[in-house]
């Protein structure tokens, strides 16, 4: 904005006392520090030379400062109660009209969703919405009888239920049958627990190809190739908040990865924030300690013109660092490492960004009891609740378009972590003390959801009224449906309740006993002395109608442009500095990677700390042995729409290459699943994701690594204002979870060591479709995308005892780039050269990337042991060198580059990525 | 367990408190990790520790400033009793949030009219990255007899040491300066970033108070105090050890 000279800020605090208070005690002792902070309590609209806009938080949206004045004022013996708002001034200050201004608010200043801005001063107390009155509201009955399936449809718009007629068909029969209409409670929940967020319909659903061939359902798939797999040391998988694995003699591990994609899009930093409370609270409920946080980030690229934009579409760059801050900051709050991920930019991701938040817990073995009995209290601890993320299962399971950000303002919630991080010790300390018979969190459809799923056998009985509220005038329907974070529910005898309120004194984390446990198979909940839902668990979880989908056999897009390598030099400067490919270490700086003190292998490390991890080493808190787990990931968000099922194995070798080039044993890995996909009602993106769930089995079962978990978040797709409906690529993000049987035998893909042998396990293929050597000359050449490699699980099990053996001093995997920019990565990380050369077609030696593929470095006498380990599969390329330069000959190609330059192309600024 | 008796302080959103309990027993105490609501129930929980250690975290989210309300927290709870923390002549450790909190109390730098401040890092965003700390020759009871650097991680975004000019003349002619930021190679890092993680003064990442028992520092040394926990061990590299500043700790407990 040409006008604006400078822009100035300062943090608003509105504090209306109900009583006398001394106002510069206020300042000096809570408000402000001296050596730091100017204040004042006199603000004007207008400023010298500028203009003035102000934001303030809605009601209801966390608010951690205020919260922390009116505790301040307390400690300083203010005895007044207290109104606390909080906001921020902006001084901007140049030639701005109004219409500036608002355009700058829109794109800058202020986040609608969670906020509202005024130009001039803001009035912080009437944010309107939230108060209808002082007293809650009632439970209204909603008419099915006489419906015919386009009203039922009208109904499901209307109320944003997300529900198919022949689910809503199904609703309605059911409440004639019980000669009334069903309560908008009940209609609400039905339209979560039934959510494709939460019910997975379309992993469940019968399907068929047009022919009418018929397709095992996918849910099926993934479950009958962990059943093939077999592995002993699988102690949960898919029935639980989180799958879980043996460790040790003391522990076992979770772990769980999910999406926060819809709410991401609208606010950033908050659906990042939360998503990330969200996945931890899976693993909490299974008992176990968070140990461990990975992020994959898909965004749209960060140069995308502002005019090119979707209506209502926040520009990526502002999505990418208000997620990037939202993982940071509830991480780090909460005190578990990130430890690992990946951030693809794709135009595809431009309306609908992806945001996968995984974790990784620790938890004794045996520790998780879920088995609530009946008469057991119906407990709910941690935050309170509020209007804030109503509706999110259902929102996550819808297009957006460009009204999503307004209307679903309320499904978006900002996280407090240090109310997790109290309620998560609340918990591990009632684990140990053996307080509770079942627990679970409260996710996608709230209170529904988590007391639903604990009664889905016993039933239980409620009273809404004793659930704590963040403010009045909800109305029932939403007290139970709120998706307000940082909640947990237990079941807990009632003869134990006395000593958890007294765990929860210590941790100052609020307990409230709603209920109990019946025995009864009903689900009752009542609200203001009436019953506000009574539903048959039965019907309530296998009610909902089996979906019937048709998928088509997908078609790859026609190749365009040809690939010409004129300067492999230059092309792998341009594959390092790509913005896929490149360093993200000044993200990774954000994160705290290393609290809890048992980050073995970090994401970046070497001989300047900035050379690429494959995968992360974490010793679990509590284990007993010499072992550590190993978390790695495989994503490729280029193969998916040329060819699924490759993409899908790809994927998955790519996760379990990364786990065991850090040590991990391939007979020890488990996989978790996460489908970010459009809408698979078109037929043709169920047929990808039908080919993706195929891939993803076999290359499973040929690995012997077992999905323990997973979770696939669909819809993924935006109506634009052009009329057309903006998918995204299909995206399949892995977790690899291995056990590495020693910490002190882990390896690094940094170069250690001038004279070493580099050699080469796997073979390289003509797989150049997909790749990101396409991306950098601008065409789609043809070909075919990296296939299956049939021996990289014998491969990996060699390798593996190699490394145990210590034999290894460096491995790093082959992926995007191919060998070129795995040897370059090397190099950098160890700030020394490498010296290589090798036969075959130079393009398709350099950059070809082709599975099952690794570089690894090896002392020179030992070089003879680990070729003969490796049964031959390992080819000589070359030595690691002092003088640091990296040189690779293939044929009559030659690379040779400073590794100087090449640190500087890979970790220097890139245009558009602040640093 | 027989060491020697130990407090780890937590108010809510601490969450290095297993962390420096971890290395405190394994530098020879038996640590009792004590949340405020504990203290405030009871106070006396303090009476049977020989070393306190308020560890690092977020404690009520930063709002206000790091460590601000766990400071006033303090102050009501322990009133005039905040001095008794060094009466006693027990070490005192505050860790990052720790630190944070204790300057907010005035413990340190524990002289009455030389205020100092952790600001905002010079980057203005938070960093978690390993650093090199150098003992600076004083009177601080942590750090004195130290072999040579401590590397350790940081992870923080309010760090900068900043006081007056006159202020850091000071604590430097005291002995109160007890690390300071450095170069691998043990030379100060003289302001040079990333060696200096957040441009402190002076490059100072820990001060002691006039007596020598209370050390605040933002670094995190509990998290490293086993030698795989180093990131270039593989590489040769596992200069830097902590565990002796949690030993020297523990020794003069045990002995004062």
């Amino acid at each position: 904005m040409p006008g604006v000279t400078r822009i100035e800020r300062a943090a608003l605090v509105f504090v209306r006392a109900h009583g006398p208070i001394d106002r510069d005690r206020l300042v000096g002792s809570v408000l402000t520090d001296p050596l730091l902070h100017d204040a004042t309590w006199e603000r004007s609209a207008v400023v010298e030379g500028g203009r003035v806009v102000e934001t303030v938080l809605h009601a209801g949206v966390t608010d951690p400062v205020a919260q922390a004045v009116t505790r301040g004022a307390r400690l300083i013996g203010m005895e007044s109660a207290f109104d606390v708002a909080t906001g921020t001034r902006f001084e901007v200050y140049g030639t701005v009209d109004d219409d500036d201004l608002d355009r700058l608010i829109a794109r800058l200043l202020a986040n609608p969703v969670v906020e509202h801005a005024a130009i001039g001063c803001i009035e912080p107390y009437d944010t309107g919405g939230d108060a209808d009155g002082d007293a809650d509201g009632d439970v209204t009955p909603v008419p099915l009888a006489g419906l015919a399936p386009a009203d039922l449809a009208a109904l499901s718009v209307s109320r944003g239920l997300a529900l198919d007629p022949a689910e809503l068909l199904v609703v309605q029969a059911h409440f004639a049958s019980l000669g009334r209409p069903p309560t908008d409670v009940e209609l609400e929940m039905l339209a979560q627990t039934w959510s494709e967020h939460c019910a997975h319909k379309t992993f469940r659903a019968r399907l068929s190809w047009a022919d009418g061939t018929p397709i095992t359902p996918l849910l099926e798939q993934l479950r009958n190739a962990t059943d093939t797999i077999a592995a002993p040391w699988v102690v949960s998988a898919f029935v639980d908040n989180a799958g879980i694995v043996a460790f040790d003699d003391a522990v076992e591990l979770a772990i769980k990865a999910e999406t926060h994609n819809h709410p991401s899009a609208v606010e950033p930093f908050g659906g990042a924030n939360t998503g990330v409370g969200g996945v931890l609270r899976d693993v909490l409920g299974v008992s176990a300690r968070p140990i461990a946080v990975t992020d994959v980030l898909c965004f749209g690229p960060p140069d995308t013109d502002p005019a090119t934009l979707p209506a209502g579409v926040l520009h990526p760059r502002r999505i990418r660092d208000g997620v990037i801050a939202g993982v940071a900051d509830y991480g780090n709050k909460l005190g578990v490492p990130t430890v690992a991920g990946a951030i693809a930019y794709e135009h595809g991701y431009t309306a609908n960004p992806l945001v996968f938040c995984g974790c990784v817990g620790v938890l004794p073995v045996g520790g998780h009891r879920c088995e609530p009995q009946a008469g057991d209290r119906v407990i709910v601890i941690g935050g309170r609740t509020g209007r804030d993320g109503i509706r999110g299962a259902t929102f996550s399971s819808m297009t957006m378009d460009a009204t999503t950000g307004e209307v679903a303002g309320a499904s978006v919630q900002i996280g407090d972590p240090i109310v997790e991080k109290g309620t998560l010790d609340v918990v591990l300390a009632a684990r140990d003390a053996g307080l509770y018979h079942a627990i679970t969190d409260c996710g996608a459809g709230g209170l529904s959801s988590a007391v639903g799923e604990m009664a889905a056998v016993l039933g239980a009985d409620v009273q809404l009224d004793l659930v704590p509220r963040k403010y009045p005038g909800l109305a029932p329907w939403e007290t139970w449906l709120s998706e307000a974070q940082e909640r947990m529910v237990l079941a807990v005898a009632p003869d134990q309740t006395t000593a958890l309120r007294a765990v929860c004194a210590r941790y100052e984390v609020e307990l409230s006993d709603i209920g109990a446990f019946t025995g009864d198979g009903r689900l009752v909940v009542r609200a203001g002395g009436r019953v506000a839902a009574e539903l048959d668990v039965t019907f309530l979880h296998d009610g909902r109608p089996t979906r019937e989908l048709v998928a088509a056999h997908p078609v790859a897009p026609v190749p365009h442009g040809e690939r010409t390598v004129t300067d492999a030099g230059a092309t792998l400067l341009a594959l390092l500095g790509h913005v896929n490919l490149r360093s993200n270490q000044d993200v990774v700086t954000g994160y705290d990677h290393e609290v809890l003190g048992g980050t073995v292998v970090r994401p970046y490390g070497g001989a300047a700390d900035d050379g690429p991890a494959d995968a992360a080493v974490i010793v679990p808190v509590g284990a007993v042995s010499d072992r550590a787990a190993a978390i790695g990931i495989g994503v490729n968000t280029r193969y998916g729409a040329l060819d699924a099922e490759r993409m899908a194995w790809s994927v998955v070798d790519e996760a379990i290459r990364n786990v065991v080039a850090v040590g991990a044993d391939p007979d020890r890995i488990a996989l978790l699943d996460n489908f970010s996909w459009g809408d698979p009602r078109r037929p043709e993106t169920l047929g990808q994701l039908v080919a993706a769930v195929e891939g993803c089995c076999a290359a499973a079962i040929a690995h012997r690594a077992p999905y323990v978990s997973g979770k696939d978040s669909l819809n993924n797709e935006y109506m634009g204002n052009d009329g057309q409906r903006h998918a995204i690529p299909p995206t399949l993000v892995i977790h690899a979870l291995g056990v590495v049987p020693d910490r002190l035998r882990t390896c690094t893909s940094d170069a250690k060591t001038p004279g070493d042998i580099v050699l080469l396990v796997g073979r390289t293929l003509d797989e150049l479709r997909g790749s990101h050597l396409d991306v950098v000359l601008g065409v789609d050449a043809g070909g075919a995308v990296p296939g299956p490699d049939r021996q990289a699980p014998a491969r990996y099990r060699r390798l593996h005892a190699a490394i145990a053996a210590g034999l290894v001093r460096a491995a790093h995997d082959l992926a995007e780039g191919g060998l070129a920019v795995a040897a370059a990565e090397m190099a950098i990380g160890g700030r020394l050269g490498l010296a290589l050369a090798a036969d075959g077609d130079p393009v398709v030696t350099l950059f070809s990337e082709s599975n099952g593929r690794l570089l690894v470095e090896v002392a020179p006498e030992q070089a003879e042991e680990f070729v003969e380990l490796m049964d031959g599969d390992a080819l000589r390329l070359g030595t690691v060198t002092d003088d640091p330069t990296l040189r690779i000959i293939v044929r009559d190609v030659t690379i040779d580059v400073p590794v100087a330059t090449l640190v500087q192309r890979w970790a220097g600024h890139v245009p558009g990525l602040q640093p | 367990m027989s060491g020697v008796p130990a407090v780890v302080l937590a108010a809510p959103g601490t969450n290095r408190d297993g962390d420096v309990a971890g290395a405190l027993d394994l530098a020879g105490a038996s640590t009792r990790i004590v949340t405020l609501a504990e203290l405030r129930d009871d106070p006396k929980l303090l009476d049977a520790a020989r070393l306190v250690v308020v560890a690092g975290g977020f404690s009520f989210a930063d709002a206000l400033g790091s460590g601000k309300l766990f400071a006033l927290e303090l102050a009501e709870i322990l009133g005039e009793g905040v001095a008794s923390l060094l009466a006693a002549g027990r070490p005192v450790l505050g860790i990052c949030n720790g630190f944070q909190t204790l300057v907010r109390l005035g413990v340190l730098p524990g002289t009455s009219d030389a205020p100092a401040v952790l600001a905002p890092n010079a980057q203005g965003r938070f960093e978690c990255r390993w650093v090199t700390l150098a003992p600076a020759p004083g009177r601080c009871v942590w750090t004195t007899g130290l072999a040579g650097t401590v590397t350790c991680p940081v992870a923080h975004g309010e760090g900068r040491f900043h006081a007056d000019a006159g202020v850091v003349a000071a604590l430097e002619a005291d002995g109160q300066v007890a690390l300071r930021y450095a170069h691998d190679d043990g030379r100060v890092a003289d302001g040079a970033y990333p060696a200096n993680p957040n441009g402190s003064a002076a490059d100072i990442a820990g001060i002691c108070d006039p007596t020598g028992l209370v050390l605040g520092l933002m670094p995190h040394p509990e998290n490293h105090v086993h030698t795989w926990q180093h990131p270039r061990w593989r590489r040769g590299d596992a200069r830097g050890n902590a565990l002796d500043l949690f030993r020297n700790g523990v020794r003069h407990a045990a002995t004062s």
